[in-house]
C-alpha cells in the first residue's frame, strides 16, 4: 500500500494542480515532494530488511498485474527521483513559472510516471509508464521552452515513442512465449522464458530493448534529439530529463536486456559498448567546443551516460554497481550544474561562455557549490562521481582492455571541458554582462548548498548506496551467468 | 433483439414528431428512444437465443457490438445540437429517423445468422448513410458526396451480392451453421472453384465498405463532404458493424478456408496502413486527416480479423470501442472549431483554424489532446491497449512484417495527430470561448472520461465475454 502511496501521490496533488489551478502552486507542489521524499525514504527503510511488493490485478485475461516492488536496484532510482523532484521544483522558486499551477502539476505528474517505470514488476506496467511519461515531459518543454520549441520537442517525441515500440513489439514476443493459458509479463517469468530462446532470437530481441533504452539515455549514434531537446526545454524540464529519465533506459538495461538475453548480450554486448564508448569520447569532444553552457552539460550528460551504459553491457557486478552508484551521482551533479547555469542565466540573460566571467567576485558561495558540483561531474576522488565512475572504468577494463583504455579518456576529456566552462564563467575579468551580477538569493542558496554537500557525502559514504543495491545485484547476476 | 423493433418503431415516430415539436424535444426524444433499447438490448445479455426462423442469433459478442453501435448513436445526438436551431433547410426529424433506422440496420449486421439477413442489414444502414451524407442539400460537396458514396456503395454491395451468389451455389444454404458444414463436408479436391471466389467476392464488398486500400479512394471525399455530424456516424458505425460481421464469417463459416482468405487480407492491411498513415501526413484539413486515419485503423483492425484466435472477438470489440470514443470526441470538436471558425477564416476545417484553442478552451483542448493521443496509441489512453491487442492477437499467429509496418506506422501516426496537438496549444491564435450546449460538454466530456478509464484498467470491456 505505501508503494501505491508514492506512485499516485504525486500524480494525485498534480491533477489537483492542474484542475484547480491554486494561487500557491509552489508551496503545494514543494510541500507534496517534500511529502513524498518523507514516504519514500520510509519505503526505502523497509525495503532495506526485505524486498516491499504490492499486486492488484489489472488485465487479468492478458496475465498483466499491477505488481510494484521495490529491491536494492529500483530502490536506488525512487530514491533519487524522489530526492531530487523537490530539489527541481525549489528551483521554481521567485520565478514566473513558480506559481503557474500548470507547470508544477506537470512535474508532479511526471514525477509518477517516472516513479511508477522504476516501481514496476510487470513488463508492460513498465512500458506503460515508460511511455507515459514521455507526455508531461513533453508538454513542460512544447509550452515552456525556448525558440524552435515546436519542432525539437516534436522529434524528441517521435524519436524516442518510435525506439519504444521496438521495445514494446520484442516484448510481446517474449511475453506469448510465457508458459500458461493467459501468459504472463512478471518480469521474473520474462527471464525464464527468455532463457530458453535461440540465440538467434536472444540476438534480435536484444537490439529491439537495447535500441528503446539507447535511445532514451542516449546512446551514439541515437542521441540527435538529446542536445536540442536538453537546451530548448526549461531548466527544470532538463534537470528532470537529464536527472532523471535518462535514467529509465539505464535501469531499462539492467533490468530487462542483461537477465533477459544474457546470449544476446554475449554475442552483440561489444557492439552496444563499443557505440556507448564512442559516445563518451564524441560526446565529450563536442562538450569542449561548445559556447553554450546548457548545451555543453547536454552533450557532458550524453557522456557521461555512455559510460553507465558500457559498464552494464559488461554484466559484472562492479559495472552495475559502479552504474547504480553513478547514475545517483549523475543525478544529483547534473541538476545542480543545470541550475547554476540556470541562475547565471536569469541574471545575465546569456548563457554564451565567452560573455561571461568574474563571477567569483560577486558572488562567493555560487563559485564554490559550482566548483564542488563539477568535481563531483570530473570524478574527482572524494566526490560521489569518483565512486561510480571508478567502478564503471574498472569493469570496462576487465572486460576489454582496449575499450577501457579509450573510455578512460572520458576523465581527462570531461576535466578539460568542465574546468573550461568553471574558468571562463567565474573567474577572468568581469565582463559586461556579469558587470553586476546579484549573490545567490537564499531559494537558490537551499537548493545548491545542500547538492553539494550530497556530492561530497556521496564520496565518503558510497556504502550507504552500494550496500543496499548489492544483494539485488548479486540476484540479478545469477540470471546473467 | 426487441430492440430492433422498437427502434423501426419509434424511428417512424420520430418523424410523426417532427410535426408538433421542437427541435430539443426531437434530440431529447431520440436519446430517450436510444436510452430505451439499449437497456432492450442488454437485457438478452446472457441469453443466447436464435430469432425469426434462426436468421438472428443473439449472442454476448452481438449484444456488446449493438450495444457499441447504440453507444455511437446517443453520442452522434447529442453531438448534434438539433441539426442547428435556426436553419431553414434542415429536417431534423427525418435525420434522426434515419439514424435510428441505420441503428437498426447495423444491429442486424452484429446478429445475423443468415447471410440475406446480413444483406439486408447491410442494406438498410447503407442507404440511410447515402442519404444522410447529402442531407446538406444546398452544399455542393455533400452532393457530390453521396453521389459518389451512393454509385461507389452499389457498385461494392452489387459485387458482395454476386459473392453471396457464389457461396449460396456452392454451398445449398444461406445459414451460416450450414454453409460451414457444407464446407466441412466438401473434400478439398471436390470444393468448387467458384466457392472461393464467391469469399473473395464478399471480402472485397466488405474491404469497401471499412474503405481498405485499394477500394478506399471514395472515403476522404465522402468524409469530408458529408456534416460533420454524419461523418462522425460513419466513421463509427458503419466500421464496427461491418468488421464485426466480416469476423462473424471469417470465423464461422468461412474459417475453415482460412487458407484462402488470409494472405489478401495480409497484403490489403499492409497497403491500408501504408496508404491511410502516409496520405494522412500530408493533410491539411484535420477533417481529411480523420478520413485517412480512420482508413489507417482499418488496417489494425484487418490485422486482428486476419489473426482469427479466440481473443480477436473481444480484440475487435475493445478496438471498435475505443475507436469509437476517440474519434466521436475528434470529429466533433473538428466540428464545433469548424463551425465557429465558419465565416471567419476561408477553411474552418484546416488545422490553421485550430490554432490557439487551448488558451479560452482548456476543455475543448483537452478532450481533442486525448482523443487523438488515443488514436496515435500512446499509454493512458484507450487506444493503446487497442493497439496491444491487435499485436498480441498476431503474433500468436507467429506473423511478424505486417505488425513490423504496422509498428512503423504507428509512429508515423503520431506525427499528424500531434499536428492537431501542435495548433492547439503551441500555435498563436485568437479564438474566443465556445459555448457548448449541455449535451455536447456531457458526450465529450463522456467518451473522454472513457477513453482514459478504458486506458487505464481496459479490463472492464476485454473481459466481457
Amino acid at each position: 500500500m505505501y508503494l501505491l502511496f508514492i506512485l499516485l501521490f504525486p500524480l494525485l496533488i498534480g491533477s489537483a494542480l492542474l484542475i484547480f489551478k491554486p494561487k500557491n502552486a509552489f508551496s503545494i507542489s514543494l510541500a507534496a515532494s517534500i511529502i513524498e521524499l518523507a514516504a519514500t525514504v520510509f519505503v526505502l527503510k523497509e525495503a532495506s530488511l526485505s524486498p516491499v511488493s504490492f499486486s492488484a490485478p489489472w488485465v487479468a485475461e492478458a496475465g498483466l498485474s499491477f505488481s510494484l516492488y521495490v529491491d536494492g536496484i529500483s530502490g536506488v532510482l525512487i530514491g533519487l527521483c524522489a530526492l531530487l523532484v523537490p530539489f527541481i521544483v525549489a528551483t521554481t522558486a521567485n520565478t514566473d513559472r513558480a506559481n503557474k499551477a500548470q507547470f508544477q502539476g506537470l512535474m508532479l505528474a511526471m514525477q509518477t510516471a517516472l516513479m511508477g517505470a522504476f516501481l514496476a514488476k510487470d513488463a508492460f506496467l513498465f512500458y506503460f509508464f515508460f511511455e507515459a511519461s514521455l507526455l508531461p515531459i513533453y508538454f513542460l518543454a512544447a509550452i515552456y521552452g525556448g525558440e524552435n520549441k515546436n519542432a525539437i520537442t516534436f522529434k524528441f517525441f517521435v524519436y524516442t515513442l518510435f525506439g519504444s515500440l521496438f521495445f514494446l513489439i520484442a516484448l510481446v514476443y517474449v511475453y506469448l512465449q510465457t508458459p500458461g493459458e493467459f501468459h504472463s509479463a512478471d518480469i521474473e517469468v520474462l527471464y525464464q522464458t527468455a532463457k530458453g530462446l535461440s540465440a538467434d532470437q536472444q540476438g534480435y530481441l536484444f537490439a529491439a530493448f537495447f535500441l528503446a533504452f539507447a535511445i532514451k539515455m542516449p546512446v551514439f549514434p541515437f542521441h540527435t534529439w538529446q542536445p536540442d531537446t536538453y537546451t530548448v526545454a526549461p531548466v527544470q524540464g532538463t534537470m528532470l530529463l537529464s536527472g532523471i529519465m535518462l535514467k529509465m533506459g539505464t535501469y531499462g538495461v539492467i533490468r530487462f536486456v542483461l537477465p533477459m538475453f544474457p546470449v544476446g548480450v554475449a554475442t552483440w554486448g561489444l557492439t552496444a559498448s563499443v557505440l556507448s564508448v564512442i559516445g563518451v569520447i564524441y560526446g565529450s569532444i563536442i562538450a569542449i567546443q561548445q559556447k553554450d553552457a546548457k548545451r555543453l552539460l547536454a552533450y557532458s550528460s550524453f557522456a557521461h551516460v555512455g559510460l553507465m551504459s558500457a559498464g552494464i553491457l559488461t554484466g559484472s557486478i562492479e559495472g552495475i554497481q559502479g552504474a547504480l552508484y553513478q547514475m545517483v551521482s549523475h543525478g544529483i551533479n547534473i541538476v545542480g550544474l543545470f541550475f547554476v547555469i540556470e541562475i547565471i542565466e536569469r541574471r545575465t540573460k546569456s548563457r554564451e561562455i565567452a560573455q561571461l566571467g568574474g563571477i567569483t567576485q560577486f558572488s562567493y558561495p555560487l563559485t564554490v557549490t559550482f566548483v564542488i558540483l563539477s568535481l563531483g561531474s570530473v570524478a574527482l576522488p572524494l566526490t560521489n562521481g569518483f565512486v561510480g565512475e571508478f567502478l564503471l572504468l574498472k569493469s570496462v577494463f576487465d572486460q576489454n582492455l582496449t575499450l577501457g583504455i579509450i573510455a578512460g579518456i572520458t576523465i581527462i576529456l570531461g576535466a578539460v571541458y568542465t574546468l573550461r566552462l568553471i574558468q571562463k564563467s567565474m573567474f577572468g575579468n568581469v565582463s559586461r554582462i556579469t558587470a553586476d551580477f546579484a549573490d545567490l538569493t537564499g531559494a537558490e542558496k537551499a537548493v545548491l548548498i545542500p547538492l553539494s554537500a550530497l556530492v561530497i557525502l556521496g564520496g565518503i559514504f558510497p556504502s550507504t548506496v552500494l550496500g543496499f543495491s548489492e544483494p539485488a545485484v548479486q540476484q540479478l547476476i545469477q540470471w546473467f551467468k | 433483439m426487441t430492440a430492433i423493433i422498437a427502434l423501426s418503431l419509434l424511428g417512424i415516430l420520430n418523424l410523426f414528431l417532427g410535426f408538433w415539436f421542437s427541435r430539443k424535444t426531437i434530440q431529447a426524444a431520440t436519446l430517450v428512444f436510444l436510452t430505451g433499447s439499449m437497456a432492450l438490448t442488454a437485457l438478452d445479455w446472457n441469453h443466447e437465443m436464435l430469432w425469426y426462423g434462426h436468421m438472428f442469433h443473439t449472442t454476448n459478442t452481438s449484444i456488446s457490438f449493438s450495444l457499441i453501435i447504440q453507444l455511437a448513436a446517443f453520442m452522434v445526438v447529442s453531438f448534434s445540437k438539433g441539426f442547428g436551431i435556426d436553419e431553414e433547410h434542415t429536417h431534423p426529424a427525418e435525420y434522426y429517423a434515419i439514424l435510428l433506422f441505420s441503428v437498426v440496420g447495423a444491429i442486424l449486421m452484429v446478429s445475423f445468422d443468415h447471410l440475406i439477413m446480413f444483406f439486408v442489414g447491410l442494406e438498410i444502414l447503407s442507404v440511410a448513410m447515402y442519404v444522410l451524407t447529402g442531407s446538406d442539400k444546398r452544399n455542393l460537396r455533400s452532393n457530390e458526396a453521396a453521389l459518389k458514396y451512393f454509385l461507389m456503395g452499389s457498385f461494392a454491395t452489387g459485387i458482395l451480392l454476386f459473392g453471396i451468389t457464389l457461396v449460396y451455389g456452392a454451398t445449398r444454404s444461406f445459414y451460416l451453421a450450414n454453409i460451414a458444414l457444407a464446407i466441412a463436408n466438401t473434400p478439398p479436391e471436390s470444393t468448387p472453384v467458384f466457392l472461393s471466389i464467391g469469399v473473395l467476392l464478399m471480402l472485397v464488398g466488405f474491404l469497401f465498405k471499412i474503405s481498405a486500400a485499394p477500394f478506399h479512394f471514395w472515403t476522404p471525399d465522402v468524409y469530408e463532404g458529408a456534416p460533420t455530424i454524419f461523418t462522425m456516424f460513419m466513421s463509427t458505425v458503419v466500421k464496427a458493424a461491418s468488421f464485426a460481421a466480416l469476423f462473424q464469417l471469417l470465423s464461422g463459416p468461412f474459417g475453415t478456408m482460412y487458407g484462402t482468405w488470409v494472405y489478401p487480407i495480409y497484403y490489403i492491411s499492409m497497403l491500408t496502413l501504408l496508404v491511410g498513415n502516409v496520405t494522412a501526413v500530408y493533410q491539411q484539413s484535420a477533417k481529411r486527416m480523420l478520413a485517412y486515419s480512420s482508413i489507417s485503423h482499418a488496417g489494425y483492425m484487418l490485422l486482428t480479423v486476419s489473426a482469427n484466435q479466440v481473443s480477436t472477438p473481444s480484440t475487435i470489440l475493445y478496438y471498435s470501442l475505443s475507436y469509437t470514443l476517440a474519434t466521436i470526441v475528434a470529429f466533433g470538436v473538428v466540428m464545433l472549431v469548424a463551425e465557429y471558425q465558419t465565416g471567419r477564416t476561408e477553411k474552418p476545417e484546416n488545422f490553421s483554424s485550430f490554432e490557439g484553442l487551448a488558451k479560452q478552451n482548456p476543455g475543448l483542448a483537452f478532450c481533442f489532446t486525448i482523443s487523438l493521443l488515443s488514436l496515435a496509441g500512446i499509454p493512458l489512453t484507450a487506444g493503446f491497449w487497442g493497439k496491444f491487442f491487435v499485436f498480441s492477437d498476431i503474433f500468436n499467429r507467429h506473423v511478424y512484417y505486417p505488425v513490423i509496418l504496422a509498428i512503423i506506422m504507428s509512429a508515423i501516426g503520431v506525427y499528424y495527430y500531434f499536428k492537431g496537438i501542435i495548433a492547439i496549444y503551441f500555435k498563436e491564435g485568437d479564438i474566443e470561448r465556445i459555448e457548448l450546449p449541455g449535451l455536447v460538454k456531457f458526450a465529450m466530456w463522456a467518451c473522454t472520461l472513457g477513453t482514459l478509464l478504458l486506458g487505464v484498467y481496459p479490463s472492464i470491456v476485454k473481459n466481457l465475454f
